[in-house]
């Protein structure tokens, strides 16, 4: 019975572990090969160890990519997070026409392509398509330009939060939703507000919904790549690492320099697993200390 | 009971804050609507109009049909080729990780077997795998079989899902009591019965989130349909629209291909925002199962 049920196991899980192989831990293990080649002077290839590595270490435009989607995300995650849960706990306690009107359409911007995301808003950011510019200078601002250098990485910081808040927003809802009443049903017979339990005994309950939509959003801030390069028609302001992943696809495909692109890429999966768990790490021990 | 609890909540404490509340709900509905409303007003417009009225109104023509008629014949009907390909592409690497994850999320929920606990925390690792991390690779290996410029290069990799995995894992635990399984095991059905008649249409709700999920990842995605497609004819809309926007922008202002844009833009997103207003009760229900753990 029991060796039954660990075969019968097995073979339920062999078409998902056939997926990993092929596209999850070959392409994984493949880049790992590559990027410790490199190309010889002769033609052909040789075994480099850690070389792309460590020049990787010291390439100014993939440490400047880097930093930037890092402060891109210290700066853009909280904003976005903090949003879907005002949104989340508003529309926890009010059930209204317009409170599922604004659920819905704060959630349809998940639908839409991030391409397509990209294209109407570079649209409405542009001075000859879009009323931004005329609205913005005429609040005082001149020659506003959404595409400049300086404005550029906001800009693309608006459209991501456009189309990933309402997402956030439900799953924190979602958990909320989750909670069960009596909890907070006795917080109000003892008189606190509406605010008092949202802070004090809402948020504390959804704890593992808002750690998982960080955590979401910080794998999705390390490898932006579709916006910034859509947008790149616009402006100068995209170089050619402006995030890693543009980086390395240019690597790859611009200049043919498959091994270097490997071990960037490669590099950004490790940065963004390092990352993932030391705030898992923090998390944990912060709800240990409580 | 609870439906009791939630009337008596909705009454008890919401007035004061309503006000507020209900502004910041109408601010952000019309940030959030802005860019589609765009959209839909802009894709009335001829070129001439596009510069030359109002963007965020109607313009005095109406020029839809135009636009959707030069859509359809833009580079011998391109667009809708497009179309095609992003609907077969998404609905079969959904369909693919629907039932692949719904095994392997079955099977570590009531299965014990040797490997399991290595196996769960393996998931919850890949899912932090960075997928565009994956695509060179994967490009390289499968240049050498011969598989890259197919729509196998896009649609397979899209079946690795192992959020899909966890997703089905904890539905199972929740709501597939183990008691059942045994008494089908007693009544002699085989596991993959169990897992076809039994398991499945108890797994509903959640199979059709999995779906959802999937199919709008896959008919969103950019970066792999970008690195592994080099023919137009292959190319799903997101993939298809970026060429056309780029030939628009190096023609300068004067291009046709503005207007194309902007309505393939519009007939982009339509089926799945319908399909979504739609389905809402499902997505809704499947993120909870999610999200509470």
């Amino acid at each position: 019975m029991k060796l039954r049920q660990s075969i019968t196991g097995w073979l339920f899980m062999i078409p998902f572990l056939i997926v990993v192989l092929a596209f999850l831990i070959a392409p994984l293990g493949y880049a790992l090969y590559l990027s410790t080649q490199a190309d010889t002077l002769v033609g052909g290839q040789e075994f480099v160890g850690f070389e792309n590595y460590k020049f990787s270490l010291t390439d100014p435009i993939f440490l400047e990519g880097v930093k930037r989607v890092f402060i891109f995300g210290l700066i853009q995650i909280p904003i976005m997070l903090f949003l879907s849960t005002v949104g989340a706990l508003v529309i926890d306690v009010v059930n209204t026409r317009l409170s599922r009107t604004f659920r819905l359409i704060a959630f349809m911007p998940y639908a839409v392509p991030g391409v397509v995301a990209a294209l109407m808003w570079g649209f409405l950011y542009s001075e000859s398509f879009g009323p931004f510019v005329g609205i913005v200078e005429s609040l005082g601002a001149k020659d506003f330009n959404f595409f400049s250098l300086k404005v550029f990485i906001y800009s693309v910081s608006n459209i991501i939060t456009w189309a990933w808040t309402g997402y956030n927003m439900i799953i924190i809802y979602s958990a909320l939703q989750g909670l069960s009443r009596e909890v907070y049903e006795a917080a109000i017979v003892d008189g606190a507000t509406q605010i008092q339990i949202a802070i004090r005994v809402k948020l504390p309950a959804i704890k593992n919904a808002i750690l998982l939509t960080t955590i979401f959003a910080i794998i999705g801030t390390m490898q932006i790549f579709t916006e910034p390069r859509i947008l790149a028609r616009y402006t100068n302001a995209v170089s050619n690492g402006y995030t890693p992943n543009i980086y390395s696809f240019n690597l790859a495909f611009a200049q043919s320099q498959f091994n270097y692109a490997a071990a960037v890429s490669f590099t950004l999966a490790i940065v963004v697993f390092v990352v993932t768990a030391i705030v898992l790490a923090l998390t944990r021990r912060k709800g240990r200390v409580e | 009971m609870s439906l009791l609890t939630k009337n008596k909540k909705k009454h008890g404490y919401l007035a004061p804050h309503s006000n507020t509340a209900n502004l910041v709900m109408i601010l952000a509905i019309g940030y959030f609507l802005v860019p589609i409303v765009w959209v839909v007003v802009n894709s009335t417009k001829d070129n001439l109009q596009l510069f030359s009225t109002f963007s965020l109104w109607f313009g005095n023509e109406w020029h839809l049909m135009d636009n959707l008629k030069g859509l359809m014949t833009q580079d011998g009907g391109l667009y809708f080729t497009w179309m095609r390909n992003t609907a077969v592409y998404s609905i079969a690497s959904a369909v693919g990780a629907t039932i692949i994850s719904s095994m392997a999320g079955y099977s570590l929920a009531r299965f014990n077997f040797k490997g399991r606990s290595i196996l769960e925390a393996g998931i919850l690792a890949m899912v932090m795998v960075p997928a565009t991390a994956l695509v060179m690779p994967l490009y390289l290996m499968l240049s050498k079989i011969n598989l890259v410029n197919t729509p196998w290069s896009v649609i397979l990799p899209a079946m690795l899902s192992p959020f899909g995995a966890f997703l089905i894992r904890v539905y199972v635990q929740e709501s597939i009591p183990e008691e059942i399984l045994q008494a089908a095991r007693i009544d002699r059905a085989g596991e993959f019965r169990i897992y076809w008649q039994i398991v499945l249409p108890m797994l509903r709700p959640a199979l059709v989130t999995v779906f959802l999920f999937s199919l709008v990842s896959s008919w969103n995605n950019f970066f792999l349909p970008l690195v592994m497609l080099s023919e137009n004819k292959y190319y799903p809309l997101t993939v298809g629209l970026q060429s056309w926007f780029a030939q628009a922008s190096q023609e300068g202002g004067n291009s046709i291909l503005f207007n194309l844009v902007i309505a393939g833009a519009l007939i982009a997103i339509i089926p799945l925002i319908i399909s979504f207003i739609f389905l809402q009760k499902y997505w809704q229900g499947g993120i909870n199962a999610g999200s509470i753990k």
